[in-house]
């Protein structure tokens, strides 16, 4: 599966829409690391277990996006958005949505 | 003799978050300028479209994120600026390392695919809040683009 976050993908001709494909995840933090995190507030820098917390959901909402374009029958992905909300207080929403199309080589 | 402990821990905090806080910020920048320097033949371009004349190996999305938290001392600033306004300058270090280094962690992954250049490069910025009386605490910038790979000519 190609993923490209610009129109086209370079190189390659479109020769199908699928139509728009999706993923989204919510997480919430772990208390431990919380409180690990709250102890780093005060002396500031990299938050880690942030970090890895939204990346993991990033991937995983990727993941599914990725699962729904392969259901459709598509081989790339393009212009692909990322975009996070938080719903409450110590839960976020990952959401990431893209355009699923069939590719195939220029040169062939 | 009455001692006021909670003032005596809010020095603490801050004297820890002064100290900590400006040796943490110049280790990251010197870790920041050394990478930038690595990584500088990947170039970052905000375009969507590429030059016609490349012949394109590959193509992939690359990624970097970064949760940055600002320190205690900072904060106390942050809230003195609060009552006059203006600029905020213990907050811009905070978003400018972040950036730079969402940016970095982005070119790392294209380093290890050997790309040659990013193109259309985003960011997005949210705020991590915890609890509603700390304020913005930390803040999380992402930075993705999509990774080209030239053939050689």
């Amino acid at each position: 599966m190609l993923i490209t976050n610009i129109e086209s993908v370079p190189g390659q001709t479109i020769v199908k829409h699928m139509g728009l494909v999706q993923g989204s995840t919510v997480r919430a933090k772990h208390v431990g690391k919380d409180i690990l995190a709250g102890l780093k507030n005060i002396v500031g820098g990299e938050l880690k277990a942030y970090t890895e917390l939204l990346q993991d959901a990033r991937e995983q909402a990727t993941q599914r996006m990725i699962e729904q374009a392969q259901g459709m029958g598509a081989n790339a992905i393009t212009n692909v958005r990322f975009a996070t909300s938080s719903i409450t207080a110590g839960a976020a929403e990952l959401f990431v949505y893209g355009t699923a199309v069939v590719i195939e080589d220029v040169n062939n | 003799m009455y001692i006021p402990y909670d003032i005596l821990i809010i020095i603490v905090l801050l004297l820890l978050g002064y100290g900590f806080g400006q040796l943490a910020e110049k280790k990251h920048y010197r870790s920041i300028r050394q990478r930038e320097s690595q990584f500088e033949d990947i170039h970052v371009f905000s375009a969507k479209t590429l030059p016609a004349d490349w012949q394109l190996l590959s193509t992939q999305l690359v990624q970097g994120n970064v949760v940055v938290s600002v320190d205690y001392f900072k904060r106390f600033l942050f809230s003195l600026r609060n009552i006059f306004g203006g600029r905020v300058e213990a907050y811009e270090s905070l978003i400018d390392r972040g950036r730079r280094e969402a940016v970095l962690r982005m070119k790392q992954q294209a380093n290890e695919l050997n790309s040659d250049a990013i193109f259309n490069i985003k960011f997005e910025t949210s705020a991590i809040s915890r609890g509603l009386s700390s304020g913005l605490g930390s803040v999380e910038v992402f930075a993705y683009g999509t990774a080209i790979k030239k053939a050689l000519d």
